[in-house]
């Protein structure tokens, strides 16, 4: 939530892509934030960050749908990715935003749980970056 | 033949009695003169009677009563029948001075006749009177004689029961120390295979943990390369910056990477103690307490608990609350042991959170009202607090709950409410183990109030 009144500030400027991480894992913040420190500061994209399945839906429910990419980790205690996912697909946000899970699991069950809930990609931790960035550059 | 009968009846019954006793008391030279003697009195009554020779024989029976008394009299062995003796000797005297009288000095005799008879009458009252007593005394005698022997008899069979009893119980004791010994073997054996089935259960709890290991050691490790990877590309962005001039960014760069080598250590150090906890867990030996923080002992075994479970079970998912108390300070226990000890009431939480699940699920059938399974939402609660003295440790979850059939069993070993080969039914009954005698601490399980689920609740002593 520590990003949230830049993330007010720049909600106007619609060149800006907002990222909505969730991650119980709390240093996946400085790390995302210093894999792109050249897009942040070129103020490319915008990262929001929710430690869990309940935070993350409040952030979209405060900030409508402005986040365009969401990604999610599955693993969590309480809401796991894959039930934050259900919930998102569920109130079809017009227009939807693209949802990328994240797992440490990276098993036939999981991708194909997740694909039948309409999830948008499906990346194994380690994250690789590059293949991130690449992604993302497509979505532009 | 008056003047006879009476010697007769007399010398015959005092031979009979003297001959009786020799036989009793085996003196056989006795008991056979005594026979002669009650032949000679018989043969002397005859004689009496056959020759009519009053006189003769009369003078002959004084003879045989004097020299039957003495000779008796003189006898050692006969002392004890000289009450008789004396019973007989006032007649024998009497008549024998009487007859004498009368053919001595005849006048005097007839003058005086009747003393005489009164004399000799008083001599056999006497006789009567003693032989009575004595015919008393003997049955007392005799019947304290009979007393004694069936004592005796008592007695020795006693004694003799007595050697059987003892013979029996050197049987017996030879016996149960044989048992002893086969029972002492029997629980080294049982002692052998306890150790054996603590260190399975240790490693079965292990085997539930490696998955949640691997997740709790792939995670620290995953920023390690992350962290270590942006840092190098750090590195090359601030050479570049330092190339333009650009300072302020320069120092921004060497901030941030500084910070992640900060993380880098941080995450380093989580895996490092996550492989020392796995190790410590299956490790039989080293049950040294040492200063340990709860609080944090317990968050590691939270997560190490859950991420095993779901590791295995991808569908089981659990809302974990914590609430720790910061005023514990480290607490002096063996860190592994009570690691094992809320690793395994965290894992039944979980079981019983899970199970809850499933039975919901199964009681709504797809399509049909989900309300119930939607607003079901699975919850299991850690919490420490400080008392007086002591430390609580409380596991909370809202799962399936307990029957009270199975509370009061719920810590005996191999008690298990899990489908077979799921649970070995050690992990609750070692928990006991180890917080009540390991510890002097207290272990108890309660049903939540409102019937859902239940609370399980660690009490350890504080020992400065």
């Amino acid at each position: 939530m520590l990003h949230l009144p830049s993330f007010c500030q720049l909600k106007n400027n619609m060149k800006i892509m907002k990222i909505l991480v969730v991650d119980d894992e709390k240093d996946i913040q400085p790390l995302f934030e210093q894999r792109f420190r050249r897009e942040i500061k070129n103020d490319e994209i915008n990262f929001v960050f929710a430690y869990s399945g309940e935070e993350a839906l409040d952030c979209l429910k405060d900030y409508k749908h402005e986040a365009v990419l969401i990604l999610s980790d599955i693993n969590m205690p309480g809401m796991s990715g894959l039930e934050l996912l259900d919930r998102i697909k569920e109130k079809n946000h017009k227009p939807p935003p693209v949802v990328m899970m994240i797992t440490a699991y990276g098993d036939e069950e999981n991708y194909k749980h997740a694909m039948k809930l309409g999830a948008d990609d499906f990346l194994t931790k380690p994250v690789d970056f590059k293949e991130l960035k690449e992604k993302i550059k497509k979505l532009k | 033949m008056n003047n006879s009968l009476i010697p007769f009846i007399l010398s015959f019954l005092l031979s009979q009695r003297l001959f009786r006793f020799s036989k009793i008391n085996n003196y056989r030279q006795w008991e056979k003169w005594f026979s002669y003697a009650r032949f000679f009195s018989v043969f002397l009554f005859a004689a009496g009677l056959i020759l009519k020779a009053s006189n003769t024989t009369q003078w002959m029976w004084h003879i045989f009563l004097v020299s039957l008394l003495l000779f008796t009299f003189q006898q050692k062995e006969m002392q004890k029948q000289r009450m008789y003796l004396l019973a007989f000797a006032p007649y024998v005297v009497v008549s024998l001075l009487a007859d004498l009288t009368r053919v001595i000095v005849t006048d005097f005799y007839i003058r005086w006749e009747s003393y005489f008879g009164n004399a000799v009458m008083l001599s056999i009252i006497w006789l009567v009177a003693i032989l009575f007593s004595q015919y008393r005394q003997n049955k007392a005698t005799e019947k304290e004689r009979i007393r004694r022997q069936k004592e005796d008899e008592i007695n020795r069979a006693i004694a003799i029961r007595k050697v059987e009893l003892e013979d029996l119980v050197t049987e017996r004791t030879a016996e149960i120390t044989k048992q002893k010994e086969e029972l002492v073997q029997t629980l080294n054996e049982l002692k052998a295979t306890q150790a054996q089935l603590i260190q399975s259960e240790k490693m079965a709890s292990l085997g539930e943990l490696t998955a949640g290991i691997a997740h709790e050691i792939q995670n620290p490790l995953n920023f390690v390369n992350n962290f270590s990877e942006v840092s190098s590309e750090l590195l090359d962005e601030m050479a570049e910056e330092q190339k333009k001039g650009n300072t302020e960014e320069t120092a921004a760069i060497a901030n941030d990477i500084k910070q992640n080598l900060e993380k880098i250590i941080h995450h380093g150090k989580r895996a490092d103690g996550i492989v020392k906890a796995m190790l410590q867990h299956s490790r039989s030996s080293s049950e040294i307490k040492k200063p340990t923080e709860i609080n944090k002992l317990a968050d590691e075994y939270l997560r190490l608990a859950y991420h095993g479970l779901r590791a295995k079970d991808k569908s089981f998912n659990a809302t974990l609350k914590t609430d720790f108390d910061e005023a514990i300070s480290s607490i002096d226990v063996v860190p592994q042991e009570i690691g094992r000890v809320i690793l395994n009431l965290l894992t039944n939480a979980f079981y019983a959170v899970s199970e809850k699940k499933k039975q919901l699920e199964k009681n709504t059938p797809a399509d049909g009202n989900q309300a119930e399974q939607k607003s079901y939402n699975p919850t299991v609660l850690i919490s420490t607090k400080k008392l007086n003295g002591k430390v609580e440790i409380k596991i909370c979850d809202n799962g399936k709950g307990i029957s009270e059939d199975d509370v009061d069993k719920i810590f005996q070993p191999f008690y298990t409410t899990k489908p077979s080969g799921k649970g070995t039914g050690l992990g609750l009954s070692m928990s006991y183990e180890i917080v009540t005698k390991a510890h002097g601490g207290q272990l108890n399980v309660k049903n939540n109030k409102g019937g859902e689920g239940v609370t399980f609740t660690v009490i350890l002593p504080v020992k400065k």
